[in-house]
């Protein structure tokens, strides 16, 4: 079955966050690796697009991401267990 | 999926080491009402529960209770770090010192390490919120009994803030309750279980 463009996003983001959760290990142990340090705010870069991307089409993913004051959204959007993303 | 923030919810900053209320202010990371069974429980309710208010309300609570079990860790390592051997031995801290030095551990002020056993997740709805709405007591019991053997205001303050906190939590799961019960049979709340039998696909 084709992906929906929510579903699409959702794995661009998952897969730039994984890449900063993997070296950000990396980076613990080697605070002054350059080449990592270069890696990591590429893929910071990334991440925060496509996050604001998902955010602004599908609601927020943080509650801090919430927008507007007629309603508190962060109940409404799926949660991660209901396998529907 | 969770990230870190390098800072407390409140602040915490003790500086006179205090063995004796390490010992028992531990109960609330590791022990039977403590923070870490808090989260534990909450964390593990929320997956199927079947109304969004209420999966909303275990989450959030589920995740601040990690805040709250690093605050009590916080206490433990400043009531401890700075203790000397003789204070250890007279406070009657060596029992732990022998097993974990000056490490934090989850352990009940009675030693025993932490148990899952300490919470359930029952897969209904009533039943679920109805523990939680009293495991948030019984936290609170446990806060004001520590208040009352606590002498230090470093101490007390952050105490104070995590025993309001309990009576938050207890409130929010009161109003998820009453939203799961209104959403149910009014003359029989207990004709079904809606985590089970109202499920969309049940294969």
């Amino acid at each position: 079955m084709a992906m929906t463009e929510q579903q699409n996003l959702m794995r661009r983001l998952q897969v730039q966050s994984f890449a900063i959760d993997d070296i950000k290990l990396f980076l613990d142990t080697h605070p002054n690796d350059r080449l990592a340090m270069e890696y990591y705010q590429k893929y910071r870069h990334l991440r925060e697009q496509t996050m604001n991307n998902y955010v602004k089409q599908f609601g927020p993913i943080t509650p801090d991401q919430v927008e507007g004051t007629d309603r508190w959204t962060w109940i409404d959007t799926p949660w991660p267990w209901e396998g529907v993303l | 999926m969770w990230t870190y923030e390098k800072r407390l919810q409140y602040p915490i900053n003790i500086k006179k080491p205090d063995a004796n209320a390490a010992k028992i202010i531990i109960t609330q990371y590791g022990g039977p009402d403590g923070e870490l069974g808090a989260s534990m429980r909450y964390l593990s309710q929320r997956y199927s529960m079947p109304f969004k208010e209420a999966a909303g309300i275990l989450n959030d609570i589920g995740t601040e209770e990690l805040a709250h079990l690093e605050m009590v860790s916080t206490i433990v390592h400043q009531l401890t770090r700075d203790l000397t051997l003789e204070q250890i031995q007279e406070q009657g801290f060596a029992p732990y010192f022998v097993d974990h030095t000056v490490g934090v551990y989850p352990q009940a002020a009675a030693g025993f390490p932490f148990d899952a056993l300490c919470f359930a997740s029952k897969g209904d709805a009533i039943t679920d919120l109805t523990e939680d709405m009293a495991a948030e007591q019984k936290a609170r019991t446990t806060y004001d009994n520590i208040l009352r053997l606590v002498d230090n205001p470093e101490v007390i303050d952050p105490i104070r803030f995590l025993r309001e906190r309990e009576v938050v939590h207890f409130q929010r799961f009161g109003e998820a309750l009453r939203t799961v019960q209104d959403k149910l049979d009014e003359k029989n709340f207990y004709a079904i279980n809606p985590e089970f039998d109202m499920r969309k696909n049940p294969r």
